[in-house]
């Protein structure tokens, strides 16, 4: 497709905060017409990309395009996209007539266009006959729409919503998400939407963008992005999931919970170590054991409406999260399946931690702002750059930040059915993979250790 | 890449005001203390503070203003506590119009007030002087340690008391053990409010014992006015360093806070 | 009981409180010069007090200072809010540092704001008279202006300018159709206590009014105190005084509790 066929083109946008980085060479095209989530986690920098598409912030680096035409220093009164706030931003002094009518008047556009189109929007958002009332006065779900009302009416190119169904509770926000779904198809203008909801953005999206990190994951429709999810993240943000390590044996075949089992992934290459994700509703269970690849005890069994939840022990010692329609009791050995289409591998994004670092002596190097004890490297005078390696089973957490050689917090926490694979940010603002059988908590502060043994040097 | 004016603009919109502030408040300070080290030539000395010391007269003065002071401090406390109590206790006292009660005289200019209370006591037939004074004190500055009592005692979480009265305390040991203790914010914010101005003051213990008894504030308006503002600037120095020992002990940002709310 | 004894002592407290103030509301209607003699009810110090048939310079004061005031919490409530905005944007440490500044009036004795200002205007040659006055009333008035504007930028939608910017309005178009009437409550009440206090101020005037004559009503009261006598007019002067504001103190305290039930409600 040629470029120009896009009405936004974000293209290569980075942005720090001090020392903080929150966009990291982001780039996204949206096509005419398209309903675009931006998906993740709080502080993944999607608020931020919003803001910059709507001029509120600048980038750093990169460049914006709507219908082809740069915006990148174009200020905010002068771009041709409207934006729905959070917390709706209805102007407190004005009713619900001034605040709708606010760009036209802006416009100057003439009093009996401006009645017919305030009308106009206000019966689309349903909030006709509201005119005279004062905001302040309308609950949530009505400021929402006249937040709405007022965005639209100036016909924008582009309609940005910032978590605007954030602020509502549950069965509210059901109802907009239809009303919003419904509102799109009706203007057939672009809709660039900002949430945390996964279930949101999976009900909503003709696309989703999600984002951590400041970096964008994986750009997909949502049965690609729900089937397919390119790594561990997106695997576990989005719906629940099993994930775990395994094996890439050859070509269809990956090992993983003590077994081979045949799937449709290729080009991994042989014995490569990856990522498989299995879902909940996928795993096929049995009361029989025979001729199953998996066996496992149930462990605990939940009714949750439509399908009970089960939590089951495998004899190889993998904890993982089933649904069936049928409930099996706790504590009985069942068999367990899954088709090969339903184990998505994937690659691994590291396979070990790599650091960054300088000798002092021969057995010392500094790295992640302090100095760490490592065994004797010979022909070492100190100042050299080396790169290091520690694998994620060796790095050692302490409760006490006193105990450890530097202190870090729990940051990501993935539950690989039989370990926990954490990120713990250190105060320099790297980052350290654990792999772990210990519990920690989301923000744990703790010490960090590694001993000697497990430090593995490259000089450079 | 170029910032567009719109993000650099507003936050220069203070820089009037930054200008302003240098000029009227951060140069007049450092120009007190230029002059407190300078003779009247100009030339730098340390005579002003010498003289300060030495000089029998204004040294008491200095003393005497001090305790005036702290004894009127010590009242307000006494005859504050209880009021910002009570009126903290919703079940003691209802109405909100109170406290407005408390804080309106100090609305009423400072002279005026004083002139009433000279009034209410030649009306009472009481003669003017010490005790006179200590009374004007009192009287002018109460409100400002009822106010900031009262706002961390009405502020304070009531599970806070719930919590000591469901762990077997007493009242009078909900009140040593709780209340008290977490009202000494307040009381010391208070005492702050009513120290400072009680040992700057001027004009009105001149008015209270018919130019009997002088205070500090006093003194170092006199030296200003008859033209020795190197003295001066000296006194209001020191006056100024006390103020800085006292605001040690209390959160400035706390009295701001508590003044603007009296106002 | 306990609520008795209560009520008693805040009633008690109160009595004497505004003991003071009574007598002098109570004897503004009365015609005897010396405070304290009832001659019988007479309005007569009213209508003295308006008919200008008082000493011309009382007039003169009561002028000099309704227009110091007027001045003073004009020029302070537009720098302050300018101000306000300005450091409401700024962060880290300048904001401190303007923060810093902008407290010391408030937390500085007057008497020693007036000595600072008085050894800048007379080190810099400026003859003191009206205008030393009015700066001075500026100088501790604004940084209550800007402290009863900076609520209402705090409180208020981040959002607010941004969604004007959104809908096509032009930063100025922006301050003027939303930011202001944001913060105009806070800027009212800004401009209602800059006027009050720079009408009540005693100690910064006396030490910048200079020696030309010029008399507000605060010095011509400390004048004619010193004097020994209190001009009788000055009793329904300060009547006055104390009615209005009472007034102004109802007008700001009923406003912030009206914004604060409206927070409440939503």
């Amino acid at each position: 497709m040629n470029e120009s066929n896009f009405i936004i083109e974000l293209k290569h946008i980075s942005k720090s905060f001090g020392d903080k980085v929150v966009l990291d060479d982001v780039s996204l095209f949206v096509e005419q017409g398209e309903f675009v989530t931006i998906l993740g986690p709080s502080g993944c920098g999607k608020t931020t990309l919003l803001r910059i598409l709507a001029g509120f912030g600048m980038a750093d680096e990169g460049e914006i395009r709507i219908e082809g035409k740069e915006i990148t220093d174009t200020p905010p009164h002068l771009r041709p996209l409207n934006t729905v706030f959070q917390r709706y931003a209805l102007f407190p002094h004005l009713n619900v007539y001034d605040n709708v009518a606010f760009g036209l008047k802006l416009k100057g556009v003439k009093k009996d266009e401006i009645d017919e189109r305030v009308n106009k929007a206000l019966k689309m958002v349903g909030m006709t006959d509201y005119e005279w009332r004062d905001v302040n006065s309308l609950s949530g779900g009505q400021q929402q729409r006249v937040a709405i009302a007022r965005a639209i009416i100036n016909r924008p190119k582009v309609l940005l919503l910032d978590e605007p169904l954030a602020a509502l509770d549950l069965k509210m926000r059901k109802d907009m998400q239809m009303e919003l779904k419904q509102m799109h198809k009706t203007l057939g203008i672009t809709f660039v939407y900002v949430t945390h909801d996964q279930e949101e953005a999976l009900t909503l999206s003709d696309r989703i963008v999600v984002m951590n990190e400041g970096k964008v994951q994986q750009i997909g429709t949502p049965t690609d992005i729900y089937n397919e999810p390119v790594n561990s993240f997106v695997a576990d943000f989005i719906g629940e999931s099993n994930i775990m390590n395994g094996t890439m044996i050859k070509d269809k075949l990956v090992s993983f919970m003590g077994n081979e089992c045949e799937c449709v992934d290729v080009g991994f290459g042989e014995n490569v170590p990856v990522d498989v994700v299995l879902r909940p509703e996928d795993l096929i269970l049995s009361a029989k054991t025979e001729g199953f690849p998996f066996q496992g005890t149930v462990q605990s069994c939940i009714f949750k409406g439509v399908h009970y939840e089960m939590i089951i022990t495998t004899t190889t010692g993998y904890e993982i999260i089933a649904q069936n329609y049928k409930p099996f009791e706790v504590g009985t050995l069942i068999g367990i399946d899954i088709e090969p289409s339903n184990i998505q591998v994937m690659k691994k994004e590291r396979l070990f931690n790599t650091f960054e670092g300088e000798m002092i002596d021969s057995t010392h190097v500094k790295m992640l702002g302090d100095e760490f004890v490592c065994n004797a490297v010979p022909n070492v005078e100190g100042g050299e750059k080396v790169t290091v390696k520690v694998d994620f089973d060796k790095v050692d957490l302490q409760d006490n930040k006193e105990d450890g050689t530097i202190v870090g917090s729990v940051h990501f926490i993935l539950y690989k059915c039989d370990r926990y694979h954490l990120t713990v940010h250190t105060e320099d603002g790297e980052n350290i993979y654990v792999d772990t059988h210990d519990v920690w908590d989301d923000c744990d502060i703790v010490g960090v250790r590694i001993d000697p043994d497990d430090i593995q040097i490259t000089l450079e | 890449m170029k910032l567009p004016r719109l993000f650099t603009k507003r936050r220069h919109w203070s820089i009037p005001y930054a200008i302003f502030l240098f000029i009227f408040v951060a140069l007049p300070l450092l120009l007190i203390v230029v002059y407190a080290f300078q003779d009247s030539e100009g030339n730098f000395t340390f005579s002003n503070f010498t003289r300060f010391i030495t000089n029998q007269e204004s040294a008491n003065t200095f003393v005497y203003s001090i305790g005036i002071a702290i004894i009127t401090t010590l009242l307000c406390i006494l005859f504050g506590y209880p009021a910002a109590y009570i009126l903290s206790r919703k079940d003691l006292c209802r109405s909100s119009v109170m406290v407005l009660l408390f804080i309106l005289p100090m609305w009423i200019n400072i002279l005026v007030r004083t002139l009433a209370t000279v009034a209410l006591f030649d009306f009472l037939h009481l003669p003017l002087g010490e005790g006179a004074l200590i009374f004007g004190m009192v009287y002018n500055f109460l409100p400002f340690m009822i106010y900031p009592i009262y706002n961390t005692l009405q502020k304070m979480d009531y599970n806070y008391i719930e919590a000591a009265q469901d762990l077997g305390a007493s009242p009078i040991k909900v009140f040593s053990k709780v209340v008290f203790p977490l009202s000494i914010p307040g009381i010391t914010s208070g005492i702050m409010m009513v120290f400072m101005p009680t040992i700057s003051t001027f004009a009105i213990s001149e008015l209270l014992t018919m130019n009997n008894i002088k205070l500090f504030g006093t003194v170092v308006q006199e030296n200003i006015n008859n033209g020795m503002w190197n003295y001066g600037a000296a006194l209001s120095l020191i006056m100024l360093l006390i103020i800085l020992a006292t605001e040690l002990f209390n959160d400035g940002e706390d009295r701001v806070s508590n003044e603007g709310g009296i106002i | 009981m306990k609520k008795f004894f209560a009520q008693a002592y805040i009633w008690l407290l109160l009595a004497i409180l505004y003991a003071p103030i009574l007598i002098i509301v109570i004897f503004s209607f009365t015609e005897a010069k010396v405070l304290g003699n009832w001659t019988g009810f007479s309005t007569k110090l009213y209508t003295s007090l308006f008919s200008g048939s008082v000493q011309h310079s009382l007039i003169d004061a009561i002028q000099n200072t309704l227009i110091i005031a007027l001045i003073a919490a004009a020029v302070s409530t537009i720098l302050g809010s300018i101000a306000a905005i300005g450091i409401y944007s700024l962060k880290g440490r300048k904001k401190m540092a303007i923060n810093t500044l902008n407290n010391i009036p408030m937390l500085n004795p007057d008497i020693i704001t007036g000595i600072s200002l008085f050894l800048l205007f007379v080190s810099f040659g400026v003859t003191q008279g009206y205008a030393t006055v009015i700066l001075a009333h500026i100088t501790f008035c604004t940084p209550y202006v800007v402290l009863s504007v900076m609520p209402r930028l705090q409180q208020m939608n981040p959002n607010l300018y941004e969604a004007a910017l959104d809908l096509g309005a032009t930063p100025g178009q922006a301050l003027r159709k939303v930011l202001i009437p944001e913060i105009k409550p806070g800027m009212i009440s800004g401009f209602i206590l800059a006027f009050t206090l720079s009408i009540d101020d005693f100690a910064v005037t006396i030490f910048n009014i200079g020696t030309s004559g010029l008399e507000t009503l605060s010095t011509y009261i400390y004048a004619d105190a010193r004097k020994g006598g209190l001009t009788p007019e000055l009793r329904p002067l300060s009547t006055i005084i104390f009615v209005t504001v009472l007034i102004l103190l109802i007008i700001i305290n009923v406003r912030s509790q009206r914004a604060a039930k409206k927070k409440e409600v939503l």
